[in-house]
């Protein structure tokens, strides 16, 4: 008799559970989302109490993360800035994600004048540097919160569309896609059932980077003052509002960056490890892995 | 009598809690060619790799011995555990090695001479200019035309069948001792598989090398061992010289393998009544495909002109090797593919030009089975949910208690337990994922089936088994065949009517029976050639 | 001379540079656009507190704002082709010797970056690739992931507070132009060039070691070891060499990225580069310049696609030769 081919397959949130760096990940985006849902409730001092007699003070029990030249708490502007950062990033890569994966999926199925037409659009999009084009859409729109989203989303889009295009041409011709036509099943019922759940894999691993990319825009544009405005804390301006004073309150630029990369951090590795869980190939060598040890 | 150049004992491959190789011992005798045997997963691959000292797997853990005789210059050199050093010194320069996949076995960025070189310099001590002589020669003992060009091209350039020349030419270039062949002629065409088998027969004749073959066709075995060893899940079944295993098969591991292959000149299917209406007509089919390349486009003709037909309960046999168009014929009969010209009609109902309403039903009527049973379900859904599909799509059962009653009665029809419903595809065998496949083609009642390459990717029992189940359900449910396959023994097993394909035209299109009695055409009579025969080579020649 | 003109990589090559010509366009169209969809009126808020009746509309004239805006496209589309590119609404400067004025110093800052970040990550790539689940890939792994999780500015802003403000090692902002001094457009160039680097160079070595991988596990690579050739041949001959043409590529879109990105670099430490001019502009709503700008940039990305493309060709014989 022949052997059965290895039919245990070990389930995904099983193998994401086994990796102890992505726990650690979502451990901390937990906390994060946390922070930015309760920050208003949840800080200490407003974040704009100044309090110029406590200026420039080091970090102490009070005042955690120390406080700025207008003796205003880091800490509490820490957290409300992340809220923001959170906020911009979550509806922009939403914004990226709806329209992206639309256009690509339709360009990659349907194939033909369509797809060339969108891709040649979405490859001029492309020849723009990150950076400008936003800067570009702030020119137009004037800086603010809503023209960073707007700009964030935007900028994104295409690498959106391109991934979910090159999935839904690798999906397209597997013969189970191509069975379906043979049925005469309808092109919704093939979208819906047999393309969208196939490429839902790398499009989360991107929605994961994305986000991850998503809160450094926001921070780079905060610091050039064409992203969240004051009198709102953001970390990039509160960065740029540090630099005359590095050398005196090193906390000023410490905190608001740390803040930054441990966000941006856990989603680049939360990221990595849903790619080596959803990535067939990459999956095949981890079990692998898992059943040697 | 001279001792066995590699003495393989007790040799176990574990990874993790599985041992893959459960204790396999062989003997590789000089200028004989050992062939392993055996279905997917009997570790055949796995026992020669770590034999060689060649395996890369993470975690494995090798015991056993496997032992190379010693030279005139030097002792017997222990395999199993050799340092680095000692297994590069062997690796090329005492065995060589040729393997399946010509496609990704040879270095896309050098040239064919480089990559022969490259060995002969480390082994070898030679020039670059002594190599590259070396290198000419090697390439014109494989048979390969115009050799001082084909040392200078890139394996882009070539052929499968070609660059599995070169692998030879390469495994071969430091004459070593022993050769290992890892299914090298599987993914080549049957012309080309009995063309590259003559080659190292004639190598190991000039060069004196031994061979071990591995493959999981007995038909090729039998054309190229002196013993035989049969592997099943990590054990040595049996073994025995190749007349024996053939004739006198001990193990009932061995006599189902024997006895499941397909062969020419077994018997076909039984027949058809003599007044079954003609199902489908097909006139004049010609497709074409514009293909671009990056530097500009082209056309290829992939069916040219071909017409032919099929009677209700019978089974055309369209065959053809790589590139023939058959697929592309499967293609234009269920609308994946748009034709260029011809006409067909299903039971007088227009097949090429139907659109809307009238081509959904012609949907329902032709169903096509794909080769891959790991491809052809969707991984993200359940069995049952995709045998459903043709019953939604077309409305045949009304309600969710229907359509479950209907999938359950479709399952029992493949020979698979109502449970398999709910179950996801990687929890089935490649066997029962065709099954489903077959049940899902069902689903709708239609009056033909086309099963493109259907069995190629099955194990020789499974094929047999699924084969079987197709006599079955043509036999009850009155179906019509148009089966698609590279496979003239399968063909044969299965048809009525044989269409045979090349380059896109009709070469022969003649009963089954008249046509493996008396091909008329040169290229059917060389596909029939290159067939391995159901007895092996030894026992023709008086071995 | 014939076969060269007419041979496969002349046709590849053409075939690219007729589409980036085709996207370049594309992008004046939408630089065009751009600019002519702001709300409110530019040359107003150009002038700002400069207004009078008279200077509104000798500068409307001057910028030919009062024309139908398809005349004005295509009258911008010539000029441009001819090199020229308006002038300033600022200082009535001509963009493109504007623009011409500050490339150096942001190709400069470009080009070390992007050595810098070659020499961190192909070492990096590779090694840690060929280590796979060992110590040291998990160390790079680790490294890497820092690195690409760090704002550039933040980096920057920390390396001028380290090196320059505290240690006084090195300035702490301006630029010195190559030619006219060496040694001191040296010692300008390594905070904002680091600063670049590293975060390229993080970006870089995830890409590479992916790349590595993938080749490492091609069916060619267990050839050459079934050849017993030494470790290192197989490495270099086989592996890596296979790995060229992703490095080729990321090398490529790293290249245009950091052009694009050092924006912020450009103004933590006062570079004179186009990046800053940007920057500036937008803040002046000077539209010219942004316009010139942005084209300038878009054409240097496609260049270096067109650039990276060849180079493929060259390395590939599977390109080269159809």
């Amino acid at each position: 008799m022949t052997t059965q081919e290895q039919s245990s397959r070990v389930s995904s949130l099983r193998l994401l559970a086994g990796n102890p760096v992505t726990v650690g990940s979502a451990i901390v985006l937990a906390v994060v989302l946390v922070v930015a849902v309760t920050a208003q409730w949840i800080v200490p001092f407003g974040t704009n109490d100044v309090d110029v007699p406590n200026a420039l003070r080091p970090p102490s029990g009070e005042h955690w993360f120390g406080t700025d030249e207008l003796g205003r708490d880091v800490f509490s502007r820490v957290l409300v800035a992340v809220q923001a950062s959170m906020r911009v990033a979550v509806v922009s890569v939403a914004f990226a994600v709806v329209v992206g994966v639309t256009i690509g999926v339709i360009a990659g199925y349907r194939g033909g004048w369509l797809d060339t037409v969108v891709m040649r659009m979405v490859d001029v999009m492309f020849a723009f540097p990150v950076l400008l084009l936003a800067l570009a859409v702030v020119a137009i729109l004037g800086p603010g919160v809503t023209t960073t989203i707007l700009a964030i989303g935007i900028v994104y889009t295409p690498i959106f569309a391109r991934v979910a295009r090159a999935s839904t041409l690798s999906v397209r011709v597997e013969p189970f896609v191509q069975a379906s036509r043979t049925m005469g099943t309808g092109h919704l019922f093939t979208l819906g059932r047999h393309i969208l759940p196939n490429i839902a894999g790398p499009l989360i691993v991107q929605t994961s980077l994305s986000l991850a990319f998503a809160i450094l825009s926001e921070a780079a544009l905060s610091f050039l003052g064409l992203g969240i405005q004051p009198p709102q804390p953001s970390l990039g301006r509160m960065i740029f509002d540090s630099q005359g004073f590095v050398t005196l309150a090193w906390w000023m630029a410490v905190f608001p960056g740390a803040a930054i990369v441990v966000t941006v951090l856990a989603f680049n590795l939360l990221g990595d490890g849903l790619r080596d869980v959803l990535d067939p190939k990459q999956r095949t060598m981890i079990e692998a892995r898992r059943r040697s040890g | 009598m001279a001792d066995p150049v590699l003495s393989v004992r007790d040799l176990r491959v574990r990874i993790g809690r599985r041992e893959i190789v459960r204790g396999v011992s062989f003997d590789v005798e000089r200028d004989a060619t050992l062939g392993i045997v055996g279905e997917s997963g009997s570790g055949k691959s796995m026992t020669v790799l770590a034999a060689t000292g060649l395996l890369d797997a993470p975690g494995a853990v090798v015991t056993g011995t496997s032992t190379l005789a010693g030279t005139s210059d030097s002792a017997p050199t222990q395999l199993v555990g050799a340092s680095p050093r000692t297994l590069r010194d062997v690796h090329g320069g005492r065995i060589g090695f040729v393997f399946q996949d010509p496609g990704t076995s040879l270095n896309p960025l050098l040239t064919v001479e480089r990559q022969i070189t490259e060995s002969l310099e480390a082994h070898r001590n030679m020039t670059r200019r002594q190599a590259t002589e070396r290198a000419l020669e090697l390439i014109e003992a494989v048979g390969l035309p115009d050799p001082q060009t084909r040392l200078n091209s890139y394996p882009h350039q070539l052929s499968g069948g070609q660059r599995q020349r070169v692998m030879i030419a390469i495994a071969l270039a430091c004459d070593p001792e022993l050769l290992i062949a890892d299914e090298p002629t599987t993914a080549l065409d049957v012309t080309t598989q009995a063309q590259i088998i003559e080659l190292v027969r004639e190598l190991q004749r000039d060069f004196g090398t031994a061979v071990v073959w591995i493959s999981h066709d007995l038909g090729v075995i039998g054309q190229v061992a002196d013993d035989v060893t049969v592997l099943q899940d990590g054990q040595a079944v049996e073994q025995a010289p190749i007349l024996d295993v053939f004739d006198r098969p001990q193990q009932p591991y061995t006599r189902e393998l024997l006895e499941s292959r397909p062969l020419v000149g077994d018997k076909g299917p039984p027949p058809v009544e003599s007044d079954a209406p003609v199902l489908l007509r097909v006139d004049g089919l010609d497709v074409r495909f514009a293909v671009s390349t990056p530097v500009g486009r082209s056309t290829v003709h992939a069916v040219k002109d071909l017409t032919f037909q099929i009677r209700r309960g019978s089974t055309l046999g369209l065959v053809g090797e790589s590139g023939s168009g058959k697929s592309t014929v499967a293609g234009a009969l269920t609308g994946l593919v748009e034709p260029d010209a011809g006409s067909a009609s299903l039971d007088g109902s227009d097949v090429f030009g139907a659109r809307g309403a009238a081509a959904k039903a012609l949907r329902r009527r032709i169903s096509l089975v794909f080769q891959d049973p790991y491809s052809s379900l969707n991984p993200r859904m359940r069995v049952g949910a995709a045998i459903e599909e043709p019953l939604r799509v077309h409305r045949l059962a009304k309600g969710k208690q229907a359509r479950r009653k209907r999938v359950a009665e479709l399952l029992e029809l493949v020979g698979l337990p109502g449970a398999f419903a709910s179950r996801y595809p990687h929890e089935l065998s490649g066997g029962q994922r065709q099954r489903v496949s077959i049940a899902r083609a069902l689903a709708g009642e239609p009056d033909l089936l086309i099963l493109d390459e259907s069995t190629a990717s099955l194990d020789v029992s499974v094929q047999a088994r699924v084969l079987d189940l197709l006599a079955d359900l043509q036999r009850e449910l009155h179906l019509a065949y148009l089966f698609i396959a590279h496979d003239l023994a399968v063909i044969q097993r299965v048809s009525h009517d044989v269409l045979v394909m090349r380059d896109g035209a009709a070469v022969e299109y003649r009963p089954a029976a008249e046509l493996f009695d008396s091909p008329e055409q040169d290229y059917t009579r060389e596909l029939l050639a290159a067939v391995p025969p159901s007895r092996p080579r030894a026992a023709v020649s008086g071995d | 001379m014939t076969r060269v003109v007419t041979s496969p990589v002349m046709r590849f090559l053409a075939r690219r540079v007729l589409y980036s010509l085709i996207v370049m366009l594309g992008v004046l169209v939408v630089v065009f656009a751009l600019v002519h969809l702001v709300p409110g009126d530019p040359v107003r808020i150009a002038l700002g507190t400069r207004y009078t009746p008279e200077a509104y509309e000798a500068l409307r004239a001057a910028s030919g704002l009062d024309r139908p805006l398809y005349e004005q496209f295509f009258s911008y589309a010539g000029s441009a082709l001819t090199g020229d590119l308006g002038v300033s609404f600022r200082n009535g400067d001509p963009v493109t010797v504007t623009l011409l004025e500050r490339l150096p110093a942001t190709v400069s800052l470009g080009v070390v970056g992007i050595i810098i970040a070659l020499l961190i990550a192909l070492p990096a790539g590779v090694w840690s690739a060929l280590h796979e689940g060992r110590l040291s890939d998990a160390i790079v792994r680790v490294t890497s992931q820092f690195g690409v999780s760090i704002p550039d500015f933040w980096m920057g802003i920390l390396l001028i507070a380290f090196f320059a403000t505290t240690l006084h090692w090195l300035p702490t902002s301006g630029y010195r132009p190559l030619f006219d001094d060496p040694a001191g457009w040296l010692r300008h160039i390594i905070l904002p060039g680091l600063t670049v680097g590293l975060v390229a160079g993080a970006i870089m070595t995830r890409y590479i070691r992916s790349a590595v991988l993938d080749v490492a596990a091609m069916g060619y690579v267990r050839t050459a070891r079934s050849k017993g050739l030494p470790p290192r041949v197989v490495t270099m001959r086989h592996t890596v060499r296979n790995a060229a043409i992703p490095v080729l590529t990321i090398t490529g879109i790293q290249l245009a990225t950091i052009l694009s990105g050092v924006i912020v670099v450009e103004v933590v430490f006062a570079w004179p580069g186009l990046g800053r001019l940007v920057y500036n502009a937008v803040a002046a709503r000077d539209y010219p310049i942004i316009q010139g700008a942005v084209l300038l940039i878009a054409a240097l990305f496609l260049l270096i696609n067109l650039v990276v493309d060849l180079l493929y060709a060259v390395v590939d014989p599977r390109i080269r030769l159809s």
